[in-house]
């Protein structure tokens, strides 16, 4: 079968080209809700380095989605059903290594298409049904938040067992997801949350305590501590958590940064800190987003104020329109609904 | 129940020097005919697809579509008519032959040479032809039309912005269309060869669903180098 595919031939440039995917062993999608994801915006702003844009375009962005099964010869999914599909491709199988930080795994919109494109191909163990209770808006980001339930199950593996405070840096979509996914699983540990704007701050309704980073109570401690934060604030973000967390705490990094960022390497032995990174997520994690959400309706509806804007796409002028749009937003995710 | 029907019927007469019919030649891994026949087939709006072809080549299709396509839907082959009408006509007694019809039926006709389709493009010929009873698959003219009545010089050049070029699917409700088709004389069948002009032209209601600019037709060798171009590029 003959799929139409949008990629990004060059920064803000789409175009139409054609691939010829496998109908008789792949299941066969037709998005219907994407999410822009920053990692998009900056190869539709240009803002990565001529290198990268030069090996991986052209490209389909978009790697946040959910879709309808239109078609499905292996048996596993009827027509109809709603699934989101995991960007992440593992070529080769490690009882060691999760899925996402082989080196041989393929990634979605990041070297290879992401979901812009008529039809989405797909081999079965790559989907994970949305419940009938889902919002199917809120599972065109699940990749976002499976990320976030990835690295709050490494933080599981790699913390000792007092999690009595954890403080999230960063006001931002990734911190606040983080945060939701935290108070579901920790539901007896205080969340802290520290930021830059006030308004942004004020979402988090749910944390114990959201701060500014330039007013923090006296004397407050974390026991461990999540990085939200990214770019050029990464470094600052780093050096108040290892100024604030207590000794043996666990500091999950999630902020990606363009740049090398300094950390207090002195302070982070004499605590006796953990540091560990997390980019990325697993058909596992893709579940277990699944499964909480199923079982947290409450958890849903603060998802659901993160939808800032669900933007009709028929035409690719449609596609140039909510990638401008979203670059005004400061919160919240641009949503895409599928009609081209 | 949603029929489509793949008319193949074209000789390919004008494919440069080859003398296999346009719609059997290879485009990437696959014949431009599997290629069209798989929208329909993935789809599940549609419940049956028919392939209407020359007679000479209706087992040659047959081993095409055992060998390209999976288990699922049924595909039948079936000789068409000597023009686009006889083959409208047998795809229509075909159906009536062998399903109960209603006038809930719905008939989305579909050129073999046309592999780009979309699956938005179904999908709203499919709303469309339940809503209207009639609906073509047009884009907006970009070059000018000039009308000529003698082909020498100008009658008229008509306003740009109200002209649209045809592409297909057309989709109708099929006991709708066989009235409108038994309506015409045998002389109106031979010169009225597009099934929504047969509509337009008895006052009745034909949509236009929008196409895209890549649904082209594969009629010249020209046409088969830009379908190569456009599945050219990495996957």
């Amino acid at each position: 079968m003959i799929n139409t595919v949008y990629r990004l031939i060059a920064p803000g440039m789409i175009d139409v080209a054609c691939t010829e995917p496998d109908i008789k062993n792949k299941v066969i999608l037709r998005p219907l809700y994407l999410s822009i994801c920053k990692a998009d915006q900056r190869y539709y702003l240009g803002n990565r380095s001529r290198e990268v844009l030069k090996a991986k375009l052209p490209m389909a962005l978009i790697h946040e989605c959910c879709a309808t099964v239109v078609f499905d010869p292996t048996g596993t999914f009827k027509a109809g059903e709603i699934v989101v599909p995991v960007p992440n491709t593992p070529m080769e199988e490690d009882d060691v290594i999760a899925e996402n930080y082989r080196l041989t795994s393929r990634f979605c919109s990041s070297g290879y298409d992401g979901f812009l494109r008529d039809y989405i191909d797909i081999s079965p163990d790559r989907l994970v049904r949305v419940p009938a209770n889902v919002d199917p808006r809120i599972a065109s980001f699940a990749e976002l938040i499976s990320v976030a339930v990835h690295a709050v199950r490494r933080f599981e593996r790699f913390s000792h067992s007092r999690k009595e405070s954890i403080g999230i840096w960063g006001d931002g979509n990734v911190g606040f997801i983080t945060a939701l996914i935290l108070k579901a699983l920790y539901p007896d540990a205080k969340l802290y949350i520290f930021g830059t704007v006030y308004e942004k701050l004020g979402y988090f309704t749910f944390a114990d305590g959201a701060y500014h980073v330039d007013h923090i109570p006296e004397g407050l401690k974390v026991d461990h501590a999540f990085e939200c934060v990214g770019g050029e604030g990464s470094r600052f973000a780093l050096a108040q958590i290892i100024d604030l967390i207590n000794p043996e705490g666990t500091v999950g990094l999630m902020g990606v940064s363009e740049r090398f960022v300094d950390i207090n390497t002195r302070m982070v032995l004499e605590r006796g800190l953990c540091l560990f990174g997390s980019s990325r997520s697993g058909v596992e994690d893709f579940q277990k987003t699944m499964d909480i959400l199923e079982e947290n309706p409450k958890i849903s509806s603060y998802l659901e104020n993160l939808i800032g804007q669900v933007a009709d796409i028929k035409t690719i002028a449609d596609i140039h329109t909510a990638f401008a749009q979203d670059l005004s937003r400061n919160f919240g995710k641009t949503v895409l609904k599928w009609d081209k | 129940m949603v029929f489509a029907a793949v008319f193949a019927g074209g000789i390919g007469s004008r494919m440069g020097n080859s003398d296999t019919p346009k719609q059997y030649l290879e485009l990437g891994t696959k014949p431009v005919i599997i290629h069209t026949i798989e929208k329909f087939f993935v789809n599940d709006k549609i419940d049956e697809i028919l392939v209407l072809c020359p007679k000479a080549w209706v087992a040659h299709t047959q081993d095409l579509i055992q060998k390209h396509l999976p288990e699922g839907k049924k595909v039948t082959v079936i000789p068409g008519g000597s023009t686009r009408n006889g083959t409208l006509e047998n795809a229509i007694a075909y159906i009536e032959e062998n399903f109960e019809t209603t006038e809930e039926t719905v008939l989305v006709t579909h050129d073999a040479v046309r592999p780009f389709l979309t699956h938005r493009i179904i999908e709203e010929n499919v709303e469309a032809a339940i809503k209207y009873g009639a609906c073509d698959t047009v884009i907006p003219a970009t070059d000018t039309i000039v009308e000529s009545a003698d082909g020498k010089m100008i009658t008229s050049i008509p306003d740009r912005t109200r002209m649209f070029q045809g592409q297909t699917p057309q989709s109708f409700r099929l006991k709708e269309l066989k009235r409108v088709l038994e309506s015409l004389t045998e002389d109106e069948k031979a010169i009225l060869t597009d099934a929504c002009k047969i509509f337009s032209i008895k006052n009745k209601d034909v949509y236009m669903v929008e196409g895209e600019v890549f649904n082209i037709k594969i009629t010249y060798p020209y046409d088969m180098k830009v379908a190569n171009t456009l599945l050219k590029g990495k996957d």
